[in-house]
């Protein structure tokens, strides 16, 4: 009970961002697209509740607001990782054995099958069908860092060293 | 050859381009009837099906529903190439299609079976799909089948161009795309309004209407019961299609003798209890005009058109009429005269409603029209289900001899015929209207400024010295419209009328799939025909309807019985997208559901304030475990009709209240749940 009033609390001021948001782009149902953005960049997902609360506010019907969210890649309705590693599976990275590196990853962070990110939210694993930089093959980006020509052990080296870093940051 | 000005070449032959928005309208025109599935003349062009593809030379395979017509265009409709494509793109479609023809609700009416026999389609080269995705049979008034979808749109545009509601839409992408209401949910949970238009585009058999008539069969079947039928207005002229008639023939005699050999105790009809509804609601709007009540009054006949007000405009729910719809208007009259008039036991009695509107199955099974927990409707079968249920007991129903609706409810007046198309209920309204207002028999009777099918009719009349200005709106989109200028401040009226579908009734989510130009005015035109054939023209005419007034309400129409009997209230639906955040969560069974908003646009919102205080309230009072209570965000201010707190049914203004107040209200509620 005391929790839920907590989280009521914490919702009015979640949502006073987004009217932030909202205000800097007029309320403009053209502006759909920069203002999920931005929103997700706030939260790290949209949850349905931003979702209703952005569409409600623009004038647009939820379940197009929905269709859109679905739709980019870009967009999670799911709530992503601290740290979020977008590794390569387009044609050069995929014949360069990705997928060794996926695996890798998948089995050091203990993804069950069907998830993307970790329990305790610390690391989200995606693919992403090409990074434009084909001549790196295989590549793995991780917060906005690219490597390239990656190993597995690499990976999960670099992986370690963050998990390191934030247990070291923490104490 | 020389190619004369502003003309296209289409396999060999020249065509005139005459203001035709696309290369198909010009081709059809032709007489050639290119296949699509996406393309409808009412709305915006996709381009999505692939069919209508052309070769325009020069220019390469093109679809003609996107292309502009350029004059000494040379275009090809019929090349090997295209009809390879075309077949692929069809094969396609199926090999993604849940092909469960035979026991398909559109089987021997789908325009992609249709197509996919037009084209030779003999095999399905490539591998079938294994979609299982949930049936949402969740509304009480169509079914959705994703499994069934080509994904063209129709349903998509039509509820967010012509109904401006927007309930469905494209979601995922590439092999998950999927059309669907907001966050997967089901259709009775989100904006729906149930007009039905949806299932009225789709091509193939993924959003019908909501079968009904086992229930209706099983009462048939006992010998207990007895059934009686109401007939709406606009099923009379589109039933016929069915049966190789042509559009807009009125088989009214026809259709009572089918009914009576289904087992029909008695068949009725709507019009007798659309002439009280006008009696009622023209009394009503009288009223208001006379002592200064709130206007403009808009109709209340179209289950959708409320609901979408409900949800969009719970500020002017106050200026809806609060006659109920002539369907729960015969409900009320028939649960409350026919047992004694009969001699029958009132629970042995089932009322089936036959509507050309799949809304009117969800408004009959409101809880607010229901009586000791019985509906005063029991089942509400549509247009197209009353010819499946002819069909299927192998009647041959044109060959049947004409029969006559029974006595007293089935008597009607051209008013109560006309309501079932567009301007129809504004006529019979003002036929009473003006005749009272002026105090003498009303020598002319039509009023065709009122009629058509122009999305919006303004008409100002001048009744004894008085100016009274009206306006009739079809399709939610123009009802939006309207509003808005109403709102604004740009327009201004004494009496609206809605109607959710385009033509009103007799193009009903529930009536036969017509695509022919012109279906509309045909059907309409069989109304009107009816009208000038009846016997009365004016609602106030119908004698029946006043002995019934004279024996069970009052003696007059807006008397304290019949406002009892024939009103209802409206509910406020305004919530139902905003973020939500539960608070409190009781365990009883049975709970009273309280809603707060809160504004986050508005600095001096008190709604937190009040949600603690509520909290408060119930804890001390050892309410906690009889109550749900939500927490709801809106940047919109309360002003803007958004509201302050819901308390079960009860809708409440945040700003006069006190925690005293409220919580008597929550006492209240909570005594009669």
């Amino acid at each position: 009970m005391q929790e839920s009033m907590e989280k009521t609390t914490a919702m009015i001021e979640h949502f006073a961002a987004v009217n932030r948001i909202l205000e800097k782009h007029n309320f403009s149902a053209a502006k759909l697209i920069p203002i999920l953005q931005e929103t997700q960049d706030v939260y790290k997902c949209l949850s349905k509740e931003v979702i209703s609360y952005v569409a409600t506010s623009i004038g647009v019907p939820p379940a197009k607001v929905y269709g859109v969210a679905t739709f980019y890649a870009h967009f999670s309705l799911e709530p992503k990782g601290k740290h979020i590693i977008r590794l390569c599976d387009g044609t050069a990275c995929h014949v360069k054995k990705s997928h060794g590196i996926l695996n890798a990853l998948r089995s050091h962070l203990k993804l069950a099958d069907g998830k993307s990110t970790t329990e305790d939210f610390a690391f989200t694993v995606e693919t992403v069908s090409c990074l434009g930089a084909c001549g790196l093959a295989p590549v793995m980006v991780i917060d906005g860092e690219v490597h390239g020509q990656v190993q597995p052990e690499q990976a999960v080296a670099l992986v370690e060293e963050i998990t390191r870093n934030d247990a070291a940051e923490q104490q | 050859m020389e190619t004369k000005p502003n003309t296209i070449t289409i396999n060999n032959i020249e065509v005139a381009i005459e203001g035709e928005r696309n290369l198909l309208e010009v081709i059809r025109k032709a007489g050639i009837d290119l296949p699509t599935f996406c393309y409808h003349s009412e709305l915006s062009i996709y381009g999505a099906c692939r069919l209508c593809l052309v070769e325009v030379v020069g220019r390469g395979v093109t679809a003609a529903c996107s292309t502009a017509p350029r004059a000494g265009m040379v275009i090809k409709t019929e090349t090997a190439q295209l009809r390879n494509m075309r077949k692929i793109n069809i094969e396609l479609l199926l090999a993604n299609h849940k092909r469960e023809c035979p026991s398909c609700a559109r089987s021997n009416n789908c325009n992609l079976q249709d197509i996919a026999r037009r084209l030779g389609v003999s095999e399905i080269r490539y591998k079938q799909t294994e979609k299982t995705l949930p049936i949402d049979d969740s509304s009480d008034s169509i079914v959705r089948d994703p499994n069934k979808c080509v994904l063209c749109g129709d349903c998509v545009r039509v509820c967010s161009e012509v109904q401006s509601v927007g309930a469905i839409d494209f979601a995922f992408r590439g092999a998950k795309a999927r059309v669907a209401p907001a966050f997967d949910k089901n259709l009775n949970e989100v904006e729906c309004v149930n007009c039905g238009q949806c299932a009225a585009v789709c091509p193939t058999g993924a959003i019908v209407p909501k079968p009904d008539y086992d229930k209706v069969w099983a009462a048939l079947n006992d010998p207990e019961k007895v059934v009686i039928a109401q007939i709406a207005p606009a099923v009379r002229v589109a039933l016929g299609e069915y049966f190789g008639c042509k559009i807009g023939e009125n088989v009214e005699g026809q259709m009572i003798s089918a009914l009576k050999l289904m087992g029909f105790d008695y068949v009725y009809d709507t019009c007798f209890s659309a002439d009280m509804t006008i009696f009622e609601e023209a009394t009503e709007l009288l009223e208001r005009i006379q002592n200064g009540g709130k206007l403009p009054m808009f109709t209340s006949c179209c289950p959708a058109w409320v609901k979408f007000a409900e949800i969009y405009y719970p500020e002017l729910l106050p200026n809806l009429s609060s006659t109920r719809s002539p369907q729960q208007i015969f409900g009320a009259v028939a649960r409350q005269t026919l047992p004694a008039k009969l001699g029958i036991k009132p629970e042995n009695l089932v009322i089936v409603s036959i509507m050309p509107c799949v809304a009117k199955k969800f408004e009959a099974k409101l809880d607010k029209f229901k009586r000791d927990g019985r509906p005063d409707v029991d089942y509400v079968v549509s247009t197209v289900g009353l010819a499946q249920m002819i069909k299927s007991m192998g009647i041959n129903m044109m060959q049947l001899p004409q029969e006559s609706f029974d006595m007293p409810l089935g008597f009607s007046t051209g008013g109560g015929v006309i309501f079932g198309a567009t301007g129809g209920v504004m006529e019979a309204a003002l036929r009473y209207a003006v005749e009272k207002l002026e105090g003498k028999p009303l020598e002319k009777v039509d009023f065709k400024e009122v009629r058509g099918m122009a999305s919006l009719r303004e008409a100002t009349y001048n009744v004894s010295g008085k100016e009274v200005k009206v306006a009739v709106v079809h399709t939610l989109s123009a009802a939006r419209k309207l509003i808005e200028k109403i709102k604004a401040g740009e327009a201004d009226y004494q009496f609206v009328e809605v109607m959710s579908c385009p033509g009103g009734c007799i193009a009903g989510g529930g009536q036969p799939i017509n695509t022919t130009p012109g279906f509309r005015q045909q059907r309409a035109s069989g109304l009107y025909s009816a009208d000038k054939t009846r016997r009365l023209q004016k609602s106030q005419d119908n004698f029946l309807v006043a002995q019934c007034y004279e024996e069970n309400y009052g003696g007059k129409p807006g008397s304290h019985e019949a406002h009892e009997a024939l009103h209802t209230r409206y509910q406020n639906r305004g919530q139902i997208f905003d973020a939500r955040q539960n608070v409190l969560c009781g365990s009883a069974e049975k709970k009273l559901p309280i809603c707060v908003t809160i504004c986050t646009q508005q600095q001096d919102c008190n709604g937190q304030e009040l949600l603690v205080g509520l909290v408060g309230f119930v804890k001390q009072n050892g309410l906690a475990e009889k109550v749900d209570i939500d927490a709801t965000f809106s940047s919109r201010p309360q002003k803007e009709g958004t509201i302050g707190i819901t308390i079960g049914d009860l809708v409440l203004d945040m700003e006069d209240y006190s925690i005293e107040t409220l919580g008597q209200a929550i006492k209240e509620g909570i005594a009669a749940l």
